[in-house]
């Protein structure tokens, strides 16, 4: 069961190949997506399940897939947003669809395998998989700074990976039985000074992909330039990768190194909470606006998983799902816009009330749960992570608490400057209603209500992963 | 004993085949022929069976490790024949001499996986040497070709002058040419014994292009005609890394002391020098001459070994780099120029071949299911199981990620940006011959134990 996440966009991806017209193209995408669908929300019903194989015997390594809860969200989230995105963008049309699609299933696949791999040389193998695809697509279908932009993107998260080979080889010397299953990670003999080691070379390769501030660069030029199908993948799903390996791989491996830095990495999460927020403010072009927001609620996430405590690290896991819910509301929203009127500068916006009413009621929508509302699903996961970090520090919680009223103020001024005042000559030149899209819009915004008022069936799924890591 | 033996009677036999047999293809079957003959041969001494059983007084031993990378020689070399043949028979008259010349190079890399005495190590240097040095300058007509062989000549004759002092210090020490690691307490002259030691990793590290003894390969590489430095880059210059741990991985390890001490420093500034360098460079064929000295800063990772990562990875290294390596050249062969300019829009007009290059630019800058991935990954741990220092391997993957940036370039030539290739006539089966080094290439990037079950049945 588990292996057909990485099978059927596998294998699609290698069908899509040869399928040269448009139209039958798009339609064989959506029905494999929603097949991987359809078998996440199976899985995501059942208890922990394991695919396992023997892989390379002379390094012991497994072809082992383990899903719990915390894969199980993942997967999910992972399963809900490629036909969304998909769906959504199917009336863009990129030169040579079927490659750009059968590059997009290949990320697919990469991403289910990262999310489900328990045995580190696999986790490395999917960790690079799913980035290479996202390379070409938006070298070749991005926008005209492409190329350079997409480059720093590559050898930046590189550059982060090859880091956490080394840490994955140096730990598995340390393990009794020299195998790479986590099972055996978890148990290996590393003196205090060897965790900090293994520790860092692991953090650096997920600070990068999250991106946490510093390292962030690569990122809003990354959002801005790649064709709009894979913003969404990249912000919606591959972040995620990043506070996932947190969660799977360094809190749990390297308990000791993690305590002693906790302090280091939540203050540089706050400070790119609040970096990303004031520069968010004073964006006028929709994509960078979102791309920083989205770097400000990555950082949260890291910061309450950091602060180390049961609710914090419950409303990560959260989160983690509802972000990407939410970001990927307002990429295609976003998408629509430019995709009508060409244009992504908010200056010259306006009226999109006026204009198309349901997709600006979507807007709002998304925009409230971007603010982390009560009643939307964003709320949920946010209390809990607020409260964590006023546990762990009343300071810390207050900084990063601003947040939520810098957030408060960008999404709103870009509501107000879209959606609102008179009709713009841009907006205007919106004619046609994106049939597709607003199905996939006015589906995501019900998941964001309805978990957002009914969020237990998302903590009962985490419940086990969360018994594991806070035992450890 | 056999490959020694099959190989240098098989040059004489090409010798004789240039004039004596007309028509390129047929010369070139004939090489077909002698290396799967030759390669029987080691396969038969691997199995215990020889065809003359000489008694070479302890002068050469042969291990299961060096016969078997004997047959990896065989292999490769065939590969690059079957390939390349055409071109080779474009250069100069006699395409027969140039495939005499290579049997000669496979006996000297027969004698270096198996020698084990100084003597032997001189003699398989020089049989390995002299005919590159005829290769560089095969294109007569060609004045940067004529200039690198006589620079590479002068090099390469003052490096092995070096070799030899290296190994009359060792003589002077021990008494004999013998590659039996004395024992320290008769040494009578422990300083005359580190001199020698460290003159021969001088001149060792000469031949495998490692800096700071690395300035010839440039202008060698890129003045030799393409064929033929993807011959030099590759099987060549692996057949010096054998040797190289054969000195100094099985005999003289315990003398780590002395040359341990300037083997990170080389290891870096090879790696520095030669990922440095490459970024800057205009031209591929140049790119990929600095690239390969970059790759010899990760193989030298291998002197490191104390364990069955340090074999069996250097083992894989050779294999894929060299792989990947042939495959790019074959490319660059076809190719009218040699700049990035010429692949421009590649992938619009060529895409298997596009396709094709990406897997062989991916494996050389180890990007994973390709083999280069697990090619750096077996040095990596070879290197962390040795205890040799964390860092040294995080300098080495820094600069790693820095040799995504050059082989990366390619790709974007090839793929984003538009343009008219300058590429050459380009029959369907030559592409296809490229996609099987390239299948070769994932299949060892997934399954990289395939290539050490034969080590040890």
């Amino acid at each position: 069961m588990l292996l057909s996440f990485i099978l059927i966009p596998f294998v699609t991806a290698l069908l899509l190949l040869f399928i040269k017209n448009d139209k039958s193209a798009n339609t064989v995408a959506i029905v494999s997506t929603l097949g991987t669908l359809v078998a996440a929300l199976v899985v995501a019903g059942n208890g922990a399940v394991d695919f396992n194989a023997p892989w390379i015997p002379v390094l012991n390594a497994q072809f082992l897939l383990h899903a719990d809860g915390l894969a199980k969200i993942l997967v999910l989230l992972t399963a809900i947003s490629f036909p969304a995105i998909i769906i959504a963008t199917s009336q863009n049309q990129p030169k040579q669809k079927n490659i750009f699609l059968s590059l997009l299933l290949f990320t697919q696949s990469g991403l289910m395998g990262v999310f489900l791999a328990g045995d580190a040389l696999l986790f490395y193998f999917f960790w690079e998989l799913a980035l290479i695809p996202v390379y070409f697509l938006s070298s070749i279908w991005g926008g005209e700074k492409r190329i350079a932009v997409t480059f720093k993107f590559f050898i930046y998260t590189f550059l982060g990976s090859l880091m956490m080979l080394i840490g994955i080889i140096f730990v598995y010397m340390h393990t009794s039985d020299q195998s790479f299953l986590i099972q055996s990670f978890a148990k290996a003999n590393l003196t205090g000074g060897q965790q900090v080691t293994a520790f860092a070379l692991f953090f650096i390769a997920f600070a990068i992909k999250m991106p946490i501030f510093p390292l962030h660069t690569w990122q809003p030029d990354a959002y801005e330039q790649s064709p709009s199908a894979v913003t969404m993948v990249m912000s919606a799903v591959m972040v995620k990768m990043g506070l996932y390996g947190i969660l799977r791989w360094l809190l749990p491996l390297f308990p000791t190194a993690f305590m002693a830095h906790i302090n280091v990495v939540v203050i540089l999460s706050v400070i790119g909470i609040l970096y990303a927020s004031f520069i968010a403010i004073r964006q006028d072009d929709i994509k960078r606006l979102i791309a920083y927001s989205s770097i400000a609620h990555i950082g949260l996430m890291n910061a309450a998983i950091f602060s180390h405590l049961q609710i914090g690290i419950q409303g990560a896991m959260v989160q983690l799902f509802s972000h990407g819910i939410n970001v990927l509301g307002l990429w295609i929203i976003a998408d629509i816009i430019e995709q009508q009127t060409g244009n992504r500068s908010m200056q010259q916006m306006g009226g999109l009330a006026k204009k198309q009413p349901t997709l600006a009621i979507l807007l709002v929508g998304f925009a409230l749960a971007n603010i982390a509302l009560p009643l939307t699903n964003a709320f949920v996961g946010e209390f809990l992570m607020f409260n964590s970090l006023f546990q762990y520090n009343v300071w810390v919680g207050a900084a990063a608490g601003v947040s939520i009223i810098l957030a408060a103020i960008y999404t709103l001024n870009m509501v107000q400057k879209i959606a609102y005042g008179e009709v713009s000559t841009s907006i205007n030149q919106m004619q046609t209603i994106n049939k597709p899209a607003q199905i996939v819009l006015i589906v995501l915004l019900i998941i964001v209500f309805v978990t957002g008022v009914f969020p237990q069936p998302l903590f009962d799924l985490t419940a086990d992963s969360l018994q594991q890591i806070i035992v450890k | 004993m056999n490959a020694i033996i099959v190989s240098a009677f098989f040059g004489v036999v090409m010798m004789f085949a240039s004039w004596s047999i007309k028509g390129e293809n047929k010369q070139k079957n004939i090489a077909l022929i002698g290396l799967f003959l030759l390669f029987l041969a080691n396969l038969a001494q691997l199995n215990g069976w020889y065809v003359v059983d000489v008694d070479t007084k302890n002068m050469l031993s042969f291990s299961r490790f060096g016969l078997y990378t004997n047959t990896l020689f065989y292999c490769l070399t065939f590969i690059y024949i079957w390939i390349n043949g055409e071109e080779i028979s474009k250069i100069g008259n006699h395409a027969a001499d140039f495939y005499a010349l290579f049997f000669f190079m496979l006996c000297g890399a027969s004698i270096l996986t198996s020698f084990d005495n100084l003597l032997m190590l001189f003699i398989g240097i020089e049989i390995l040497s002299i005919p590159l040095y005829i290769l560089t300058g095969s294109d007569k007509k060609s004045l940067f070709s004529n200039e690198a062989a006589i620079k590479y000549f002068l090099m390469g004759s003052f490096s092995t002058g070096i070799l030899l002092l290296g190994i009359t210090f060792i003589y002077g020490a021990t008494g004999s040419f013998n590659l039996i690691p004395p024992d320290p307490s008769i040494l009578n002259e422990q300083f005359m014994f580190s001199a020698g030691l460290i003159l021969i990793f001088a001149a060792m590290n000469f031949k495998v292009s490692a800096a700071p003894f690395h300035f010839w390969t440039p202008d060698v590489y890129d003045g030799a005609p393409t064929v033929f430095t993807s011959f030099m880059a590759t099987i060549a210059k692996s057949a010096g890394f054998i040797a190289f741990i054969n000195i100094y991985l099985v005999q003289y390890k315990p003398f780590e002391k002395t040359w341990g001490i300037i083997l990170p420093l080389v290891i870096v500034s090879t790696l520095m020098v030669g990922n440095v360098t490459a970024v800057f460079q205009r031209s591929v064929k140049r790119m990929l001459t600095y690239s390969s000295i970059a790759q010899a800063g990760f193989m030298l990772f291998a002197l490191y070994g104390t364990s069955n990562f340090a074999n069996e990875g250097i083992l894989l290294y050779i294999v894929v780099y060299s792989l990947a390596s042939i495959g790019i050249f074959a490319v660059l062969v076809k190719m009218k120029e040699n700049s990035f300019e010429a692949f421009h829009g590649l992938a619009k007009s060529h895409p298997l071949l596009a396709f094709l290059t990406t897997v062989f630019l991916c494996s050389l800058a180890g990007i994973p299911i390709t083999g280069g991935f697990f090619a750096k990954y077996y040095m990596i741990n070879a290197v962390l199981v040795a205890g040799a220092g964390i860092w040294l391997v995080v300098v080495a993957m820094i600069f790693a990620s820095i040799s995504v940036y050059y082989y990366f370039k390619l790709i974007q030539a090839m793929y984003f940006i538009p343009g008219t290739p300058a590429i050459g006539e380009l029959d369907k089966t030559y592409t296809y011959k490229l996609a099987v080094i390239a299948i070769l290439i994932v299949v060892l990037g997934v399954f990289p134990n395939l290539l050490f079950n034969y080590l040890y049945f």
